[in-house]
Order: C-alpha cells, then structure tokens, then sequence
C-alpha cells in the first residue's frame, strides 16, 4: 500500500473548487443590493426584482457542479 | 459518497443506501410501452392541467373578476408585464403565448417535485430542460434570422457595434460561441442541475432521517434522525422557492435571448 494514498470522490473536490466563484458572486449581487437599498430606500422593490435574476444566474455555477459530481462519479 | 456514511452508521439490516442517480431511475409503467414511465406521465398531466386552467381562464369574462378569474389574472399579467412587455419591447405580443406556455409548463412541473404522491420535478430527468432548451434555441435564432438575414444575424450577433477593427479576430469567435452555443448549455443546464440537486437534497434528508430513526441503535442516532425529518420540511420550502424561481428565472431568459436577437442596430 502506497503511504499516502488518498481515496474518495475528485468530483466532489471539484465543486468545492467550483463553489468559491459564485459564493463570492452572490456575495457580491446582495452586497449591492443593501447598499442601494441604504442610500435610497424607495428602489428597493426594483433592485430585488434583478437581484434574484443575478442570484439565479450565478448559482447556476455551482449547481452545475454539484450535479455533474454526481452524474461523472 | 456512501462509503462516508455507511461508516458512520451502526450496520443492523446492510447499512445505508446514499441516494444517487439511481435514484432517478424510473422504470416504464406498462412493459410495453417503453417511453411511458413516471417523467411523461407527469409531463402528459402537466399539459392537461395548464390546458384547462388556461382554457377556463379565457372564457370567464366578468367586468368585476371573482377570486378565480383574479388570480388567473394575476398569473397572466405577471408574465405579460414583468416578463414579455419589459424585456422584449414594442413587439411583445407576438411572444406572449410562447412565454406564458413555457413558464406555465416549467413552474408545474418543477412544482411536481414537492406535490404529494408524485414527488418528481420533472425537469431533473437530463432530457426535459434538453428539449425546452433546444426549442428556445431554435425560436430565438429563427426570430434573428428572420429579421436580419442568416448573415446579417450572424454578423448582428457575433460584432457588438463599435468593435474596432483589430479586436474582431478576438471578439467575433467569443461572441459567437458565447450567444450561439454556451446560451442553450446554460439554460438548460441551470434547470435541470437546480431540480436534480434539489430532489437530491431532498432524498438525503429523509431517506437519511427514517435511516437514523428506524434502522440505528443509539439514542443519539434516533434523535438526529428525528430532527433530519424536521428539517427536511424545511427543505421543502426551499424546494418551493428554488423550483418557482427556475421557472421564472428559464422565461425571463428566453424573452431576453428573443429580444437581443431582435433588437434594431443602434
């Protein structure tokens, strides 16, 4: 037996890679969207509206991770 | 996946089955019809369902709307206002119905997902966002072209105005690939992985919970298989969330790829 061998699933190395980008992405989207809320608070029913279109898309990215780790082994 | 768990569990009856794709297996109903397993059966019923909310929606015309003629109205002014008229523009109506029927289709079938005695977002099976997506891909180049001419689609598509000239070797081949080719991967890609990883959160919970809860030894086992039950309620209202938002989130997209691929030079 090889002395440090390493087992389990690279597939889900990889979307733990791939999860740092869209977890700064949304991080990102709601950052902005509390701040335009704070300095105008009349736009905020607006700014939610493509908030959640921007959430959606980036998540997107780690979705598509996580459910390809599973479907390539 | 599942070695990581069936170590942590005192085997009685074989150890845990972690949920997969073998999950999503599902086995034609009757044995001689091939193509007839649970996924078309509830596309088939998704259909006849929207068809006739839909059909008694138009013909209900009351001047002072009851309950339900409001909330179909509500249902259709959302997707005729806050999706078709602000992303398309001036030239809306022609979309509406492609629109409404593929939010409709999508939002119930994804509903399926948490729908007592179905339990299935269709869209999780790889083949059903495929096909929406090569629809929409079609829809939205065919509009293109039918405006522009096959090049000058291609051309409106692949050079944003005011490119120079020594920049196009690097953004025409990027353009290109990023609006012909990455755009129907992405949708349908989006849907079906939100719908899959959510059935699958799903699975895990339950399936993980009635493990710990009938099948353990330990009190301490019992009790967190208890409170995974729990919270896998709690799952499935993120469940509603994330299913009602994908729907939303899948017609939004095809009103914007249709209306950038319509829009006039500026």
């Amino acid at each position: 037996m090889t002395p440090l061998e390493l087992t389990g699933s690279l597939g889900i190395v990889g979307y733990g890679l791939g999860a740092i980008g869209p977890g700064i992405g949304v991080g990102l989207i709601f950052a902005s969207v509390i701040q335009g809320t704070a300095r105008q608070p009349e736009a905020r029913g607006a700014m939610m509206g493509t908030a959640w279109i921007g959430f959606a898309v980036t998540e997107a990215l780690a979705i598509i991770g996580i459910a390809l780790a599973f479907v390539f082994g | 996946m599942s070695g990581f768990l069936s170590g942590l569990v005192p085997l009685e009856t074989g150890g845990f089955e972690a949920p997969g794709v073998h999950s999503f297996d599902f086995p034609p109903i009757f044995e001689s019809v091939p193509w007839f397993d649970k996924y078309m059966f509830q596309a088939i019923l998704s259909v006849i369902l929207i068809l006739a909310f839909w059909l008694i929606m138009a013909r209900k015309n009351a001047m002072v709307p009851s309950k339900g003629q409001y909330i179909g109205e509500t249902a259709y002014f959302f997707v005729r206002n806050t999706i078709a008229r602000d992303m398309i523009g001036h030239d809306f109506r022609r979309y509406l119905p492609l629109l409404i029927a593929l939010f409709s289709f999508v939002l119930v079938n994804n509903l399926f997902g948490i729908f007592p005695f179905l339990l299935l977002p269709t869209p999780s099976h790889v083949g059903w966002p495929y096909g929406l997506a090569i629809m929409v891909w079609l829809i939205y180049n065919g509009v293109g072209i039918a405006k522009h001419g096959f090049f000058g689609y291609l051309k409106h598509t692949s050079l944003p105005s005011g490119v120079p000239a020594f920049m196009w070797p690097l953004i025409i081949p990027l353009e290109f690939v990023s609006n012909i080719i990455v755009r129907p991967v992405t949708l349908s890609l989006r849907l079906f992985a939100n719908m899959f990883a959510g059935h699958l959160l799903v699975l895990v919970f339950v399936l993980g919970g009635e493990y710990l809860l009938l099948h353990s030894a330990s009190i301490i086992n019992k009790t967190a298989g208890v409170v995974a039950l729990i919270f896998s309620m709690a799952i499935f209202g993120l469940e509603i969330f994330v299913q009602s938002l994908q729907a939303f989130i899948f017609t939004v997209l095809t009103a914007q790829y249709i209306s950038s691929a319509a829009a006039e030079e500026h």
